[in-house]
């Protein structure tokens, strides 16, 4: 087939198709999330596929298909698998029977993530396989052969690319789509599937008897090479590899670790043959530990002894940077020149229109000394507008608001999350917080949408994955459920009922929860709706600046200091409430 | 054999990535190798974003800092921001605007005057457009990134005809003509070398 100019996660996605996948579930989580939505964007589709409500969930569903003899894949990014990680290592030990991939995207500098974690060590942990590409193209083929690999040894494999191999381009050539699929039986066998101590100390043996046939099936895939071009080496993993192909020089050998586990035969046999050894590779030093186990009498750099950086994400000029520390090069074949200073910074912002953000201003009024549990999606944004103290992890806002309100901490405890969030992993904070009588605001900035990581749909959305209509759930009878009594639904334009409701709930004792209803402000304008822009009248207008404090890329100001309203005005209106002297009125209504 | 290396920058929402992917596709049109790498999820709310390509690139899709050949700037600001990639001698085609950034406003930040971000980004291998007026020219502010495409094709090493075969497959087919006038716009902008 042709060659066609495609992103990693497309390639990954269209690797997939050929390999005839049956089942796909994920959660989304940047830079993973175009894998599931390159599929569900497929017209002509053979395959079962969901965005599932959270990690566990998508997971779960997944390994039950593969049970039934489907190639079954699961997509999450690395945080997202803390939360599969319950399922992840005990179907280990129950294995597979369709080809199942858990892919799994680490971020390396956290450009999207709350962390650095290295997938890697999940795949150590679990005992089973992991492959991580270097380059676009190989995580196409790398793809194709995880499910392969998946049913020759019969156990989860892990696939974990990183954000420069997601979110990065390249020509790619790829294989016809797979016409075959199967249809799910499955085979009961409860000494496999249920595992009571008696069954599961059998197959934790089981487990490990496999390993030696685990390094041979993964070695016999090809995606670990070495090459003997010299007394000193370079042995990467990852995209790091590539960066090391770049600035590498001819008389210096190279290993590239693309699969795992490695066979550490094969890794000391080469390792031996030199003086110096390097290694590099970006996340936790997997590579480098299992290296140093084997190295006998060689000198060997890496992240243990300082040569390679511990955290963030590499480029050529850092693997240049750890070959001259190594000796291995001179100097840096590269310049550093400085980046310009005291430039004012553009960071990722709320949009203009963002209900979050009318939200955000109306909990600051009423709750001016609250103290502010938030969580993960765009919402977290609202740290510019200070109300935004703490966020851990998917659905911690909930707990880590009952924790302080539980602490003997006077102030008043305002809790925000997204409505995906709070589907995903906040729902059983709610009702641990209900039942133990935290005195706490829970606000649920409800947009009826995934929107950070690309507008997936979710159960308020009224849509799957399928592009099929469902029901709606109701997040109000949710939070009914859970046991709390104050249960208010608001729209966060209309400033002055919003208030008013969040000076109910200041006043009333227990765990109170405000549903902040109002769809993103993106999804909106995609499906048409069209407000109408505001101006600012500059008569009336006294350069006071609290339209400009509200933070709405919008509102600037002109020549004379007064407010000016610009074309990214989406007609939210927020800003009229906010103005003390009444000069932004709407467009061509002076 | 090096590659020629391309950042695109600007801020989330101006279309730095349709400007790469005409540039990749058209790299396909004449079956150079190319790389290339992108901002997504959180970076891309209105803030800073920079887009690589490396025409011939068969390595990492990473421009190092100081060996970028071309610079397409969407926001004089950005350009600035960015200009540490650009080797020395290397070109910036930079659209002459610039949005100022909500934390001036919010934290009260200083700006830098447009005369100022020109200073920084030097006379030499600076080129300037008004791409919001060419965009309006060609019938929509939207198409203000293939202006600045067509301007910069000047100085890319592919065919005029490779990259308005990949607009042609990088855009929605109702909107080819306008996109194509916006392409040539930008492109008679910059005078022949």
């Amino acid at each position: 087939m042709a060659k066609r100019y495609l992103l990693g996660n497309e390639a990954i996605a269209h690797a997939c198709i050929e390999a005839g996948v049956d089942f796909a579930s994920g959660y989304p989580g940047t830079p993973s999330s175009e894998v599931i939505d390159t599929l569900r964007a497929q017209r002509e589709r053979e395959f079962y596929i969901e965005w599932s409500v959270n990690e566990k969930v998508a997971y779960e569903n997944a390994l039950a298909a593969s049970w039934c003899g489907l190639r079954s894949i699961v997509t999450m990014k690395h945080v997202g698998l803390n939360v599969a990680a319950d399922p992840l290592l005990t179907s280990a030990y129950t294995g597979v029977e369709g080809g199942f991939v858990v892919l799994s995207a680490d971020d390396p500098y956290a450009h999207s993530s709350q962390n650095e974690q290295d997938t890697r060590r999940y795949a150590h942990f679990a005992k089973i396989p992991c492959m991580n590409p270097s380059s676009v193209q190989e995580a196409h083929d790398m793809m194709l052969d995880a499910f392969a690999l998946s049913e020759e040894v019969g156990l989860p494999v892990i696939f974990r690319p990183t954000t420069r191999i997601c979110h990065s381009k390249g020509d790619i050539d790829l294989g016809e789509v797979s016409g075959e699929h199967r249809a799910g039986a499955f085979v009961k066998d409860p000494r496999q599937y249920v595992v009571i101590p008696a069954h599961t100390r059998v197959l934790h043996k089981i487990l490990n008897e496999k390993q030696p046939m685990v390094r041979k099936a993964v070695m016999n895939l090809g995606y670990n090479t070495a090459e003997v071009r010299g007394d000193m080496a370079v042995v990467a993993s990852g995209i790091a590899a590539s960066y090391v192909q770049e600035v590498i020089p001819d008389d210096v050998s190279f290993m590239k670790i693309g699969c795992f586990p490695i066979d550490g035969d094969w890794m000391q046999a080469f390792v031996q043959q030199h003086r110096v050894v390097l290694v590099v590779e970006e996340g936790a030093p997997i590579v480098e530990e299992r290296l140093r186990q084997l190295a006998c009498g060689v000198e060997v750099f890496g992240q243990m002894n300082g040569a390679v950086p511990k955290e963030g994400e590499f480029s050529p000029a850092t693997v240049a940077a750890s070959m001259v520390k190594a000796g291995i090069l001179p100097a840096s074949p590269f310049e550093s020149p400085a980046p310009a200073a005291g430039l004012p910074p553009r960071p990722p912002i709320l949009c203009a229109g963002c209900a979050h953000r009318a939200m955000f201003y109306a909990i600051k009024r009423v709750f001016p000394d609250g103290i502010f549990p938030s969580d993960i999606g765009c919402y977290t944004l609202g740290l510019q507008l200070g109300t935004v103290d703490t966020t851990i992890c998917m659905g911690a806002s909930v707990t880590v608001g009952s924790g302080i309100a539980h602490s003997g901490e006077m102030h008043p405890v305002v809790a925000t999350i997204g409505d995906s969030t709070f589907l995903h992993t906040g729902i059983q904070g709610l009702l641990n917080a209900v039942y133990n009588g935290a005195e706490m605001t829970l606000v649920i900035l409800d947009n009826r949408i995934t929107a950070m990581t690309g507008h997936q749909p979710n159960p308020c959305t009224g849509e799957t994955a399928r592009g099929e209509p469902s029901v709606p759930i109701s997040l109000e009878g949710i939070c009914r459920a859970c046991g709390a009594s104050f249960v208010e639904t608001v729209d966060p334009y209309d400033l002055t009922g919003t208030l008013q409701t969040l000076k109910a709930a200041k006043a009333r004792s227990g765990t109170k929860v405000i549903i902040a209803k109002q769809a993103c402000v993106i999804t909106a304008r995609r499906s048409g709706v069209r407000r109408g822009r505001y101006t600012v009248d500059p008569e009336a207008c006294t350069a006071c600046g609290a339209c400009l404090r509200f933070g709405c890329p919008a509102i600037g100001r002109d020549a004379d200091e007064k407010a000016s309203i610009t074309d990214l005005c989406s007609g939210c209106g927020v800003c009229t409430e906010i103005c003390p002297s009444g000069a932004i009125v709407k467009e061509g209504r002076k | 054999m090096s590659s020629f290396d391309v950042l695109i920058v600007g801020i989330g929402g101006q279309g730095t990535i349709l400007a790469s992917n005409v540039i990749g596709e058209a790299c396909l049109v004449e079956g150079i190798a190319v790389r290339g790498v992108e901002t997504h999820g959180m970076a891309q709310r209105g803030g800073s974003v920079e887009s690589h390509v490396r025409i011939g690139g068969v390595h990492g899709p990473l421009i190092p800092p100081g060996r970028a050949d071309l610079m397409i700037a969407l926001d004089l600001l950005e350009g600035v921001r960015y200009l540490h990639y650009l080797k020395t001698g290397g070109s910036i085609v930079a659209n002459d605007q610039t949005v100022v950034p909500t934390p001036v406003y919010t934290q009260k930040l200083p700006m830098p005057a447009r005369e100022e971000l020109l200073g920084s980004l030097g006379e030499k291998g600076l080129f300037l457009i008004d791409a919001a007026a060419l965009a309006a020219e060609a019938g929509n502010p939207i198409v203000q990134n293939v202006v600045m495409l067509g301007a910069a094709s000047r100085y890319l090493p592919l065919k005029e005809s490779s990259l308005k075969e990949a607009v042609a497959r990088s855009v929605p087919a109702k909107t080819l003509d306008l996109n194509l006038k916006a392409f040539d716009l930008g492109r008679n902008a910059v005078r022949s070398e």
